[in-house]
């Protein structure tokens, strides 16, 4: 709208300054506009779309508007900044010479992202209207956008909420997602991210599994569209799992966290919704696994044998790591109190990833609880020992693996010349830390088609 | 009424009308694409037999590993040469 040149103010009747200079506004003449009470004075901003477009934060506010534009602006009641900015003096008398003013109603936090929404707000999605009879969680539904869960309906004003958690611009593309190859911005991750149930502090871990999840060398078409049971699981390091309440903790592979569960189902979202993956159209899966639905933990660091995960590999602080995983084997060893026995412990389950006579072919992440850990902490193992401790225990005579032995078809070809082969090829195992403070278990993570002719692990920053 | 925001890749699915089938394959040249799974060649060489047999000419191709899309340039080539396209996901 075009204002009137002149004196502007917005006010607000439940302010006292306001009230206190109404004698004052009505002697000057200004066009004022009110937003809690349309019958004080001519105008009535009780919509607060011109508080909303004026950015007023403070009420009173006064304007001077020469040509439909602002040229000058006070805030609250100052008697010397009004007569300057009026050119009227002696205005006032009676009152104190300085009085602050109130928040304005369209800055009040319970308004703000629904006056957002509906004056400005820039966001570049298609509308969906719903019928006013329609119910908004059937409504999902019978668009496709669930992963067979009810989602939390995207409605713009949510969306700004959670684009509060990035500085990141909502036009910005994060990835192109597979299947489709559809450029994914900020603002679209977003979307799904409310439809996951994520909060606004969740966001930028989202964004930054996106990103990793999108990388080529994760190869999240084949992925996907694989018969075989794995997705994408998130592994979170760095201070901001603690700020956003992930857990590291008691159940962390398990339920109950809304970080945790959020952000593994906002990236799952993502790839159904943007990237157009969906069950039985390009996902093929046998029989998939529920990590499917979500699949993010945080590493929990304190007290940890390891280094961070992500910082290992090159990327410390905040930071995720995606691997194609297939579900949780139990490792149980309640006896080993040495890092060796408990080495073999590990390399013998690790070795049934995918089938005990298959090599080179899946990775495996490792997670190693605190009991266990704890062996490997007082030995002075790291990272590196263990693994390379591992690799030397899983370097298997090629006897073992050809197919027929054991009577069993499969395994690997005969005639690779070689006489033993190892289990994962190099980099291919990983290990984080995680879990509750009682329980001497661990757990194997397979992963699938390994290594460039298949998926290999990927770590992004998180960046706010 | 109210509005949510698409939360999907807004690709309309772009409405291309499928080509005509062919009457027969005879004098047609078919491309066989192997995805490289586990015998999937079996399937395609017993395939090249029959259709050669009615007529058409055959040609095979093979993506380099099953996990990923097939390249750009192998997606042209088999577009380019072949009329008919037989892909095996044979396991």
């Amino acid at each position: 709208m075009q204002l009137p040149d002149g004196l502007v103010a917005v006010v607000k009747r439940d302010c006292p300054t306001c009230v206190l200079v109404e004698p004052v506004l009505r002697g000057l003449g200004a066009a004022v506009w009110c937003q809690d009470d349309p019958g004080w004075f001519a105008g009535d901003d009780t919509s607060l779309e011109l508080s909303w477009r004026l950015r007023v934060e403070t009420v009173p506010t006064l304007l001077r508007v020469e040509g439909g534009a602002e040229t000058a602006r006070v805030v609250g009641w100052s008697r010397p900044q009004w007569e300057e900015l009026s050119g009227v003096s002696g205005l006032g008398a009676g009152l104190p010479e300085h009085r602050p003013g109130c928040g304005s109603l369209s800055v009040d936090p319970d308004r703000v992202d629904a006056l957002e929404a509906r004056f400005g707000d820039g966001l570049a999605s298609r509308r969906v209207e719903l019928a006013d009879r329609e119910d908004e969680h059937e409504a999902a539904f019978a668009r496709g956008w669930t992963d067979g869960l009810p989602v939390v309906p995207p409605t713009p004003e949510r969306v700004l909420a959670m684009l509060r958690g990035t500085s990141r611009d909502p036009g910005e593309v994060v990835a192109v997602v597979p299947p489709d190859l559809v450029p994914c911005t900020v603002e679209k991750v977003a979307v799904n991210a409310v439809l996951a149930g994520c909060r606004p502090e969740h966001l930028p871990v989202v964004l930054a599994a996106v990103e990793a999840a999108c990388a080529d060398e994760f190869a999240l078409h084949g992925l996907l569209a694989t018969t075989y049971f794995s997705g994408p699981v998130v592994v979170v390091n760095g201070r901001i799992t603690r700020r956003i309440g992930m857990n590291s903790g008691v159940n962390a592979l398990g339920q109950g966290n809304r970080a945790n569960a959020t952000i593994g189902r906002a990236l799952q979202l993502v790839v159904r919704n943007v990237g157009g993956g969906r069950p039985g159209e390009v996902d093929r899966a046998t029989l998939g696994n529920p990590g499917k639905y979500t699949f993010c933990f945080a590493e929990r660091e304190e007290g940890s044998p390891f280094a961070p995960l992500a910082a290992d590999r090159g990327v410390p602080g905040d930071a995720v790591t995606v691997f194609a995983g297939a579900g949780v084997q139990p490792v149980v060893d309640q006896l080993s109190r040495d890092p060796g026995s408990l080495a073999r412990t590990f390399a013998a389950c690790l070795r049934s990833v995918a089938h005990p006579k298959l090599v080179l072919a899946f990775d495996a992440l490792l997670v190693v609880s605190p009991e266990h850990g704890r062996v490997f902490r007082g030995a002075g193992w790291d990272r590196a020992r263990l693994v390379a401790e591992l690799e030397q225990l899983l370097t298997l005579p090629v006897g073992e693996l050809v197919r027929g032995a054991g009577g069993m078809a499969e395994g690997m070809p005969a005639g690779s010349g070689a006489d033993e082969l190892p289990k994962f090829r190099p980099g291919g195992l990983l290990v984080a830390h995680a879990g509750g403070d009682a329980g001497l278990f661990s757990a194997v993570i397979g992963g699938w088609v390994s290594g460039t002719s298949g998926s290999a692990p990927v770590t992004r920053e998180v960046r706010t | 009424m109210r509005t949510v925001l698409d939360p999907t890749g807004e690709r309309a699915p772009a409405s291309r009308q499928l080509r005509p089938r062919p009457d027969g394959l005879a004098g047609r040249t078919v491309g066989l694409l192997d995805i490289s799974k586990a015998r999937g060649d079996v399937v395609l060489d017993r395939l090249a037999e029959l259709l050669e047999r009615e007529g058409a000419r055959v040609l095979r191709f093979r993506k380099p590993t099953f996990a990923r899309p097939a390249p750009v340039d192998l997606r042209q080539e088999i577009a380019e040469r072949c009329e008919v396209v037989i892909e095996a996901l044979a396991d």
